[in-house]
């Protein structure tokens, strides 16, 4: 198909290089330089897609971020995106796109019963209607929304693409590369300003690639390259193109989203598809210049209706004709220039100017030319399906009340100007108070709150004389202040046209019989009917209004719609538009995509993945790895193809048996030093610290100052002034924390450092009847019998020349040590204790069988330190110290801490022996109970006992002191299990530590 | 993301600050009496100001120092940072 609307010579595009492109399953071709939209329109497609509300056909309009219709679906390179906008999307060969909210084909909808049958759905209709009859929703309502609806599918697939970040500090950030955004980074970079220039499209420039205005002695264009080209050489500045800066947070910093692989076909290697910038700017200059508004008419959505300065845009950057029988209509000088341009190529343009009697040189011009020019005149509706074939016209009064007879005009295409409304996102973003400008029937930035500044026609200023020379005043004071530099550069002359005031005319009114649809709001459908009845049913805050018709509320954020949409309401309500106010800016200024909010952090990168120095080891020998907080541990060793619960029941029942070897590499492991460190421990452990004996360690709990547990752990006196704190996995960095907190504000005066040494060493626990002998095997020269290494004794010895730390400590209910040596020799230790053990039939366990022996012997762990529970509760208020003041005591005087009946921890046995307990399971008196029925506790943790061989549960039981004995049922309702049990004492395995003794 | 000036490392982004609460509640003394009331207040109730707000932050990927910053709660401006040992003013 050839590109019939594509003009001979205009426009930036790169001729040489053809690109094939599919629409919908159909080939076509466009250019290198092309937006998607561009290339469409050169092939005279104008039918995209459908309405949101109503299934209208849409068409495009605008040429850039504020196009409100032409959204589609991409497809690139095994890949699919929704709410890609087609005027953004430049186009690279083998592109391919389809419709979006369309059912079953954009030709024919079937959504569009909406609008034919004159079922229009009012503002709040979807609050309204769908509410009744209720069991409606699922079978008719969303079936129905969810298949004609949406702005696309979002790919259920895992995106193979790479996304980064990238955190940056400048003096300057400038958003926007239009005249005051290059004014100003030239003056601020050439006076030695770290500057970073933002441009949103893939060229530079913003208005300068389509203005007439010359500065220098150049054009626009050539004066912008000019730029440009200097800018990018110059060491002290970042020049970004396909850069959006979207919000403007706290302490200036702000977020652009880089583009850096969208416009190619497929990612080059090692590239990212988009990058994500964080930078932290000294100050910033919003340049994002204006969006042309639309007038409201009737039928103005229809496909060929669109914004004046995007035909201009389309014609003088791409070289397409949106039409080749246009009809200009507005309200300002703007309007002019677009049709100016359209009689330079050939086309004979018709002029509509609501004003009726306008001078000013740019409409002399277009009177010499012999452009048709109609003063005093609107167009009253569009006429055309799905694109406009004409217009109906008419003369319009002088207060702008009434319009006249109403004649029917031929055009393919209605440029609109309504004038401009500046861009202030950004500003508004940055906790900027915008005010009104009447002059300009817009909002401005206003005083700023943090370091910014708004240029040029994002401030309201619309004449380039005014806005480059402000500009380059503005770059240069700013650098001045932070390079304390002065390196001035000499202002250009500028030869604009000068322009004169526009008409505050913004809704054509209906003609007497006729009811148009007016839309304010093209992505939502939103009708100056629907702001009619959200005000007649009583809304009145602009944001609720807003809600109601969700005017403003799609993807576009309403850029070409809300000045508008308030023009109406202060109508109506009778109020100046200052006065009804805007709805509040947020970020993101576009749509940005998920995978660049969340960069690399996906999968196994969203957090780093911790290994202890035996890592290795463990992959060779089958561990099957578990993730413990960040770091893996083995979860069991996998033999032949034993299952978990195989494998872990082998384990446990060796340790029981024979010994056992696990790394416990991954304990939290905090050195205290210092005079008084006695003294801290025995004020954040709730038991007695100042007579530990050096070589000697303690088990200990900390609590929280509301009383509730929040870590356990052994502490050994290494030396006098030296303690060795080992926490558990999950609490490490917290405990550290909290040390570090009591130590910096609540007790300064005590004279102690704490440090993590976590990484620092590498630990094995060795568990069984077979320990001893095992250990003096290590360490052939030392005495390591029970009266040379009593339980929770300590020692220093030397593991084959390897220096190392001994403790004699016990979770498992059996005799047990654990090694420690640094990090680096863990690997040889852990090599060694395997080597040696053989002998003893050693064999490696896994955090299943460890978590197994410690519920066996009712040690309680994190399950049951969670957060809720206090010492009394995990039956640890034996170590409550009575003699001294600890953190937390006081709360353990509470009422609730003391009442009778206290849940505490307990053992749970099934009856049958046989039925094993779900974790999380209810504890009830009565199976057969009604609902609710009443919790008496909870399963807190479940294993296979590898002692009894049956099923044994830990419990936190209301009552559970008394409860021993007694015959209660586990509840399941997500396993549909109701378990009779018998509760029992925490303590199966060894309830009077003699074995761990022993 | 706020820019707080750790007084010990300087001006640091946000994330590597932990948040750590009103600044101005002192813990009471060890081994004293205290009313109910009184150890309340201290563990729970507190008032949740709007304004300038003394609070606390963990330097957590930095110097670990836990410093007083004077923050705004609802502009989020930063008016001032002390150390540890450093008496609010
Ligand atoms: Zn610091």
């Amino acid at each position: 198909m050839t590109q019939s609307f594509r003009l001979e010579n205009v426009g930036l595009v790169n001729r040489d290089k053809k690109l094939s492109f599919k629409f919908n399953g159909k080939t076509y071709y466009g250019y290198e330089g092309d937006t998607l939209a561009s290339a469409l329109i050169a092939n005279g497609i104008h039918l995209i897609g459908r309405s949101f509300k109503y299934h209208r056909p849409r068409g495009f309009f605008g040429a850039g971020v504020d196009e409100p219709y032409a959204i589609v679906q991409l497809y690139r390179n095994g890949e699919t995106e929704p709410n890609v906008k087609a005027t953004e999307q430049e186009l690279f060969e083998g592109l391919e796109a389809t419709s979006v909210n369309c059912w079953p084909s954009v030709n024919f909808d079937i959504g569009a019963i909406n609008n034919f049958l004159k079922i229009f759905l009012p503002a709040g209709f979807y609050y309204k209607t769908f509410m009744w009859p209720k069991s409606f929703w699922y079978k008719v309502y969303e079936p129905f929304i969810r298949k004609a609806a949406g702005l696309g599918v979002a790919s259920i697939k895992h995106d193979k693409e790479r996304y980064e970040h990238k955190y940056e500090y400048c003096d300057l950030l400038i958003a926007g590369s239009g005249p005051s955004g290059l004014a100003s980074a030239y003056a601020a970079a050439k006076n030695g300003a770290r500057v970073i220039l933002a441009e949103d499209k893939a060229r530079f420039g913003g208005t300068l690639l389509t203005s007439e205005a010359n500065i220098g002695n150049k054009s626009g264009k050539e004066w912008a390259e000019g730029i440009i080209t200097e800018l990018k050489e110059m060491p002290n500045v970042t020049v970004k193109n396909r850069s959006q800066v979207f919000g403007y947070y706290d302490h200036n910093m702000l977020v652009m989203s880089e583009r850096i692989s969208d416009h190619l076909p497929k990612t080059k290697k090692f590239h990212p598809k988009q990058r994500l910038w964080y930078i932290r700017a000294k100050e910033v200059l919003i340049s994002s210049g204006s969006i042309e508004r639309p007038i409201v008419f009737g039928n103005n959505d229809t496909p060929g209706v669109m914004l004046s300065s995007a035909a201009k845009e389309y014609l003088k950057v791409y070289g397409v004709l949106v039409g080749r029988n246009p009809l200009i209509f507005t309200n300002n000088d703007s309007g002019y220039e677009s049709a100016i341009e359209f009689k330079k190529n050939g086309v004979d343009p018709i002029i509509l100017d609501t004003r009726k009697n306008p001078q000013s040189e740019i409409v002399n011009e277009a009177k010499n030319l012999g452009i048709k020019i109609k003063f005093s005149h609107v167009v009253v509706a569009a006429q055309g399906y799905k694109k406009v074939k004409s217009a109906d016209i008419a003369k319009i009064s002088d207060d702008k009340e009434q319009v006249g007879e109403v004649e029917n005009i031929k055009c393919d295409c209605i440029c609109v100007s309504g004038f401009w409304t500046p861009t202030i996102h950004l500003a508004s973003q940055s906790g900027n108070k915008t005010k009104f400008n009447a002059d300009i029937d817009a909002f401005v930035p206003g005083i700023s709150k943090q370091n910014e500044k708004t240029l040029g026609a994002a401030n309201g200023v619309y004449t380039l004389d005014e806005t480059l020379k402000s500009s380059f005043e503005t770059g240069y004071e700013l650098s001045k202040k932070i390079t304390k530099k002065d390196n001035k550069i000499s202002f250009p002359n500028v030869v604009e046209k000068k322009s004169t005031i526009h008409d505050k005319f913004w809704c054509v009114p209906l003609p007497k019989g006729k009811n148009y649809k007016r839309f304010l709001d093209f992505q939502n459908d939103v009708a100056v009917s629907d702001v009619e009845i959200a005000l007649k049913e009583g809304y009145r805050s602009i944001e609720h209004v807003k809600r109601y018709t969700t005017l403003g509320m799609a993807t576009d954020q309403g850029k070409t719609s809300n000045l508008n949409g308030l023009q109406l309401v202060s109508k109506i309500e009778n109020k100046v538009v200052p006065a009804v106010g805007h709805t509040t800016f947020r970020p993101p200024y576009t749509p940005v995509s998920i995978g660049a909010i969340v960069g690399r952090e996906v999968g196994k990168h969203s957090k780093p993945t911790r290994k202890s120095p035996m890592h290795s080891w463990h992959e060779k020998n089958n561990a099957v790895f578990v993730d413990a907080g960040v770091w893996l541990r083995p979860r069991y060793y996998k033999k032949g193809n034993e299952n978990l619960f195989e494998g872990s029941k082998r384990e446990a029942k060796n340790v029981r048996t024979n010994v056992g070897v696990c790394d416990v590499t991954t304990l939290g492991k905090i050195d205290i030093k210092g005079p008084d460190a006695a003294e801290f421990l025995n004020r954040v452990y709730t038991n007695a610290w100042l007579k530990l004996p050096v070589g000697k360690a303690r088990y200990g709990v900390m609590l929280r100052e509301d009383g509730i547990v929040m870590d356990d752990g052994t502490t050994t006196r290494i030396s006098e002034n030296h303690y060795h704190m080992t926490t558990t996995t999950a609490q490490a960095a917290n405990v550290l924390s909290h040390l570090e907190y009591y130590l910096q504000l609540v007790w300064p005066e005590l004279n102690v450092n704490v440090v993590s040494a976590t990484e620092q060493w590498a630990g094995a626990a060795i568990a069984g009847p077979k320990s001893r002998d095992l250990l003096q095997k290590l360490f052939p020269n030392f005495d390591v019998s029970n009266e040379g290494l009593p339980f929770m004794g300590y020692m220093e010895g030397d593991l084959f020349g390897v220096k190392a730390r001994i403790f004699r400590i016990s979770f498992s209910g059996e005799l047990a040590y654990e090694v420690n040596v640094e990090s680096d020799n863990g690997t040889f230790m852990w090599k060694k204790i395997m080597e040696i053990g053989e002998e003893f039939k050693i064999q490696p366990y896994g955090t299943e069988a460890l978590s197994t022996l410690r519920i066996e012997m009712g040690h309680v762990a994190g399950s049951e330190l969670d957060g809720r529970t206090i010492p009394y509760d995990n039956s640890l208020e034996g170590l409550l110290s009575k003699k001294k003041d600890f953190i937390g005591k006081r709360s353990l005087t509470r009422e609730a801490f003391t009442t009778e009946g206290r849940q505490k921890v307990v053992g749970v046995i099934p009856l049958d022996k046989k039925t094993s307990i779900p974790e999380g399971s209810h504890l009830v008196k009565d199976s057969n109970a009604p609902l609710p029925n009443p919790k008496l506790g909870y399963i807190s943790a479940s294993c296979w006992s590898v002692e009894y061989d049956n099923p044994f549960s830990l419990a936190i039981l209301k009552d559970g002191k008394n409860m021993i004995g007694e015959k209660l049922f586990v509840m399941s309702p997500l396993k549909n299990k109701v378990i009779p049990v018998e509760i029992v004492s925490s303590h199966y395995v060894d309830p009077k530590g003699e074995r761990v003794r022993s | 993301m706020l820019y707080i000036k750790c007084p010990h490392c300087g001006m640091r982004s946000q994330n590597e600050f932990s948040y750590g609460g009103d600044a101005s509640v002192k813990r009471p003394e060890l081994n004293k009496e205290i009313s109910d009331q009184d150890w309340d207040n201290f563990v729970y109730n507190r008032k949740s100001l709007r304004g300038k707000h003394w609070e606390l932050w963990q330097h957590l990927s930095g110097c670990r120092q836990w410093i007083k910053v004077e923050r705004d709660t609802a502009t989020h401006e930063i008016f001032n940072t002390l150390k540890a040992n450093e008496d609010i003013s």
